[in-house]
């Protein structure tokens, strides 16, 4: 049953909602920020349709494109770099096309707030020749998903839904849109001419693709998520784009101007719509129409605008205006607009504070098995030796000089195997976590072995995807509904691919640690040390409970060797005597992992007796 | 007027999504179109958190610089790091207990004397109601009810009914800590010095 109430929800809820509702058949994704929460509410909904976590986005889109041709709706979700990882399937999926619905969920994030880039995958979109759907708001997220299911039925192509983190991450009152399931007959039906991309076939699907693109372009054109608004005798356009779009409405309506507007949430970008635009504004006689383009990131909508404005009266604006880099907001709109239509405008001035506030950098949490993991791997290996790194919550070890580099998904092990081949005489030692090792560091791992780079691999198996959320991984033997599964074992995989040393830790005990640490130094070739102990904060939710720990104030020494240590539950109270000094104190943040008791060189953490 | 636009900040693990999910929820129970923004990712590793939360709105969920009606600070630093959020005529309702950031802790920065950071944020808005939410949450039941607490303090300034907030987190806080997290609100409520 279509949902009809309102509810107050996220963004990434309601795409859910609306992708069960649409009767989706299969669902896949690997988690990333913004766009986890998806199949994580899917996944709650207790569906009728596959869901899973994939080990990465290009496994995940392929998995989507299998069920989209035996005839299954079918989605994949990831964030913006998520779909780097998947570019090879998805580049050529635009001349194979599909059958049952496909829609690519991509999200992406202006502003960087969770992500190593802050790419614009609108240029995805452009570059494979692929329809996109860039949403407003949350509503219109959810209101896209069974139109992005029939467009991509209809055409044959898949469909790139594409919400910022604005979108992903807003709540806001959501109807989730009625829809009629569609009538699908399941089944691999063989079109070797289509799913076999031999150059042969290529060539006539790339055409196929071609002649699609002007009536996609028309039908997309003439959808309700644009909107052009004509102001009879205005001189001022405004285009704005996606989230954009909502921003330049408030700054319109804040500045009092009077302009057409077109809103585009479609590409190709509507062409027919901006000459409408165009026109109505470049109709005066003794002066050219001006036109504002607003978009975040990069001038998508901009560039096309131009590609046709060289005949008419009208001069464009765009990034020489509005930022190309960064998230937009209210208050960066509305200056871009206020310059544009030359009104006076009272920028908001931040005041000075008088007070100077602390930085509040994401820090690992209190018992958090990496920062004991980094801890053991500085003493093993020396301040000088090179530590190149990965994504997850483990790259907040470059607060702990272990974390030299991070780039994307999986490089950790390859920029140190290119690291050591180039010449460097320091040990190398990488990090990788264990759901990132798994999405793709294994190829990374049996490359350095088989070409052999003499480094060390730390894997910090936390048992779960931490960062994004804790979702299972294929490491943790369950699946997304949590359900009972096969369980890899890093050990096994590491020795696969041909790696001798492979020794597993627990990094809660320091000295063992730092002791197989020395040993994979040492090592000549490729190493693997697996750092194994659970995520702190599943292990809490999952109801275990250590004691925590105190400092005896009479041993205590004032070392702070606790405190270089980094936990976020000690801290240090100076003396206000004259000439004595301060101690070590461990707040009511710990949560008993023990590891700076074994830090301490004199002793003086101990166990709080009840 | 339902207009509100309200900026909901602290440090990641305090309750500031659950905090923005009170009134948001209830907004939309009245009728109102609601438009909120959340920090997830990154930021909740104990760094800092900012939720928008805007009532009665035809925009996005973003709000300007200078236009907040209140901010709702669930740690002092924290409340006036989003000072530039608010209106000149807005209301703060902040927590006066601070938690100190990793750099405070290891000694890299310092920690401004909480009386100082409530003196600027006095002369920065209409209204301070500044609440030892910590020690109302004991007095309720339970020390992790600060967040509610506050939000029973900024109740007297949203355009929302009581009814509806006591609903909302009826509705969103564990069933066994229903009681314990509204008499925390109540609380709150009439701890803010407001008739």
């Amino acid at each position: 049953m279509p949902k009809i109430n309102i509810r107050y929800q996220l963004g990434n809820h309601a795409i859910a909602q609306a992708l069960y509702d649409s009767g989706v058949d299969l669902v896949s994704g690997y988690p990333g920020t913004p766009s986890s929460e998806i199949i994580e509410a899917l996944a709650r909904l207790k569906p009728d349709c596959h869901v899973e976590w994939s080990v990465n986005e290009k496994v995940a889109l392929e998995v989507a494109i299998g069920a989209s041709w035996s005839g299954g709706r079918s989605a994949a979700t990831m964030k913006h770099v998520g779909l780097n990882v998947a570019s090879d399937p998805f580049m050529t999926i635009a001349y194979a096309g599909v059958k049952g619905g496909l829609v690519i969920i991509s999200a992406d994030d202006p502003g960087c707030h969770s992500s190593q880039n802050e790419q614009d995958n609108r240029r995805y979109a452009q570059f494979a020749r692929i329809p996109c759907l860039d949403p407003a708001t949350p509503q219109e997220a959810c209101d896209m998903v069974p139109y992005a299911f029939d467009f991509s039925e209809k055409f044959e192509i898949p469909v790139i839904l594409l919400p910022t983190t604005r979108v992903c991450h807003g709540k806001s009152g959501i109807t989730i849109p009625g829809t009629e399931k569609p009538g699908k007959k399941i089944g691999f039906e063989k079109r070797p001419q289509q799913w076999v991309m031999l150059p042969a076939h290529a060539r006539v699907r790339h055409n196929v693709l071609m002649e699609k693109q002007d009536i996609m372009a028309e039908a997309l054109s003439s959808s309700k998520w644009n909107q052009l608004d004509i102001i009879k005798g205005a001189e001022l356009g405004i285009i704005a784009s996606g989230v954009a779009s909502v921003y330049a409405r408030e700054a319109m309506d804040r500045l009092d101007i009077k302009a057409s507007f077109l809103k585009i949430s479609t590409y190709p970008v509507p062409l027919n719509l901006v000459e409408q635009l165009l026109d109505s504004v470049g109709q005066l006689m003794d002066s050219a129409g001006q036109v504002l383009v607003i978009e975040e990131l990069e001038p998508v909508v901009e560039e096309a605008v131009r590609s046709i404005s060289g005949t008419r009266n009208v001069d464009v604006h765009g990034k020489d205006m509005v930022p190309r880099n960064g998230e937009l907001n209210v208050s960066i709109v509305e200056a871009a607009i206020s310059k544009f239509a030359s009104v006076d405008h009272t920028p908001h001035v931040p005041e000075e504070l008088s007070v100077e506030l602390p930085n509040r950098p994401p820090v690992m949490c209190p018992g958090c098995p990496h920062r004991a993991t980094y801890y053991a791997m500085k003493k093993a290996f020396g301040k000088s030796a090179v530590f190149p790194g990965d994504i997850g919550c483990y790259t907040l070890g470059v607060q702990m000089g272990t974390m030299d580099t991070c780039l994307c998904m999986g490089a950790s092990i390859t920029t140190a195997s290119g690291i050591y081949h180039a010449g460097e005489t320091e040990p190398i030692c990488c990090s990788i976590g264990d759901s990132t090792f798994l999405h793709t560091g294994i190829p990374g791992l049996l490359n350095a072995v088989y070409n052999g780079a003499d480094i060390t691999v730390t894997i910090l198996d936390n048992r779960t995807t931490a960062m994004t959320g804790h979702q299972p991984h294929p490491g943790t033997g369950l699946n997304v509904l949590g359900d009972a599964t096969f369980m890899a074992s890093l050990e096994d995989i590491s020795k696969s691919c041909g790696v001798e040393f492979v020794e597993a830790t627990d990094p809660f005990n320091v000295k063992e640690t730092i002791h197989v640490f020395k040993q994979a130094r040492e090592h000549k070739g490729t190493a693997v040390v697996i750092s194994r102990q659970e995520c702190i904060i599943t292990a809490r939710r999952s109801g275990i409970r250590l004691t925590p720990f105190t400092v005896d104030p009479d041993e205590c020494q004032g070392c702070k060797a606790c405190i270089r240590f980094g936990c976020p539950a000690s801290s240090f109270v100076e003396s206000t005597e004259e000439g004595e000094k301060g101690k070590a104190v461990i707040g009511e943040l710990c949560v008993g992992c023990g590891v700076c008791a074994q830090v301490c060189p004199f002793d003086a953490i101990k166990e709080v007796s009840e | 007027m339902t207009e509100f636009d309200l900026v909901i900040v602290g440090v990641g693990g305090q309750g500031t999504i659950l905090a923005s999910d009170i009134v948001g929820m209830a907004a939309v129970n009245e009728g109102l179109p609601v438009q909120a923004s959340e920090t997830h990712g990154m930021a909740q590793r104990g760094g800092s958190v900012i939720n928008h939360v805007r009532l009665d709105c035809r925009y996005g969920s973003l709000i300007p610089a200078g236009r907040a009606d209140a901010i709702l600070g669930l740690e002092p630093a924290e409340g006036l790091r989003a000072i530039d959020f608010l209106s000149p005529d807005g209301v703060v309702v902040v927590n006066t207990n601070p938690i100190f950031p990793i750099t405070v802790l290891s000694g890299a920065s310092v920690y401004p004397e909480v009386d100082a950071v409530l003196g600027e944020l006095k002369g920065r808005c209409k209204h301070l109601v500044p609440l030892d939410a910590d020690r109302i949450a004991i007095e309720a039941g339970h020390p992790l009810t600060a967040n509610v607490v506050l939000i029973g303090a900024l109740s007297n300034f949203l355009p929302l009914d009581v009814g509806s907030l006591e609903e909302s987190i009826s509705n969103l806080v564990p069933p066994k800590t229903v009681e314990v997290n509204l008499k925390a609100f109540r609380l709150g409520r009439e701890s803010a010095g407001v008739d």
